[in-house]
């Protein structure tokens, strides 16, 4: 089983919701593929929900910070929202989890988007 | 493709038997998933608790990407000679590719800052954060081999 995307609007901030395997190759690429369509259409405020995501691996991590590059370059902002305990230990070993905004609430995260 | 598993005698506490599995796998991603599959099978039957199947998984998962992807190529004439062994006091995986090697001595540090924001490079470093040893040495006349070891908790 690879990965599931969901994108929904939320007020002007786009949703993904998450679920599966962000893994090399058909995960991390179906990730990658998604952002950046966001980005291209002009999505400035990018919210993934990863409450789902059952595994993700370094190519995995790689995407987030692949996205968060590429949107912040576009002069937007993706956030982070509901890490599951696997997801948010390799953030923090990565010494990531500061580098993103991580909420745990998707009302706060949608009202935090400037 | 061949897997060896020893049998173990009479007597002996099953939960903890020696076992020992060798597999030479196709330069695939389908096989990084079987490698990480058998590994966390056999440690899960050598008695390791769920955080430590997920380390090992995850350091399995790294380390066969990286002779599929960087070490083979994916190429289909290039195999992954792939081992598991539970001994009494280690849990130890061995990955050889039959690619060209690479020096591994200098790796970029992934967490540095210059380096914070890449998006690769991390995977050796969280094999080693993973697993309690690991090693790499270039084969001759080609290939790279990973040792990883987690020790066995005693129970």
């Amino acid at each position: 089983m690879s990965v599931k995307l969901n994108t929904r609007q939320v007020g002007d901030v786009s949703v993904i919701d998450v679920s599966g395997r962000i893994t090399l190759g058909e995960g991390s690429s179906t990730l990658r593929d998604a952002l950046r369509g966001l980005v291209t259409q002009g999505q400035k405020k990018i919210l993934l929900n990863l409450g789902e995501v059952s595994y993700i691996d370094s190519s995995g991590i790689g995407e987030l910070v692949s996205g968060f590059t590429s949107v912040t370059n576009s002069g937007g902002e993706l956030k982070l929202l509901n890490l599951t305990k696997r997801v948010k230990d390799l953030l923090q070993i990565t010494k990531l989890y500061t580098v993103f905004d991580v909420h745990e609430s998707e009302a706060s995260a949608v009202r935090s988007f400037a | 493709m061949a897997t060896v598993l020893a049998v173990p005698s009479l007597g002996e506490n099953l939960r903890h038997a020696p076992e020992t599995a060798n597999q030479a796998l196709d330069s695939t991603l389908d096989s990084v998933d079987r490698a990480e599959e058998l590994a966390v099978r056999m440690a899960r039957s050598a008695g390791f608790d769920e955080d430590d199947l997920v380390k090992i998984g995850m350091a399995v998962r790294e380390s066969m990407v990286n002779a599929v992807v960087h070490g083979n190529r994916y190429n289909s004439n290039k195999k992954v000679h792939f081992s598991v062994a539970t001994g009494p006091e280690r849990f130890t995986v061995t990955i050889a590719d039959e690619g060209e090697g690479f020096e591994y001595r200098n790796l970029p540090d992934p967490l540095s800052a210059e380096n914070i924001m890449r998006t690769s490079g991390r995977g050796i470093f969280l094999i080693r954060s993973f697993m309690d040893e690991f090693q790499i040495r270039r084969l001759e006349p080609g290939g790279t081999e990973v040792t990883l070891v987690k020790y066995m908790v005693s129970k």
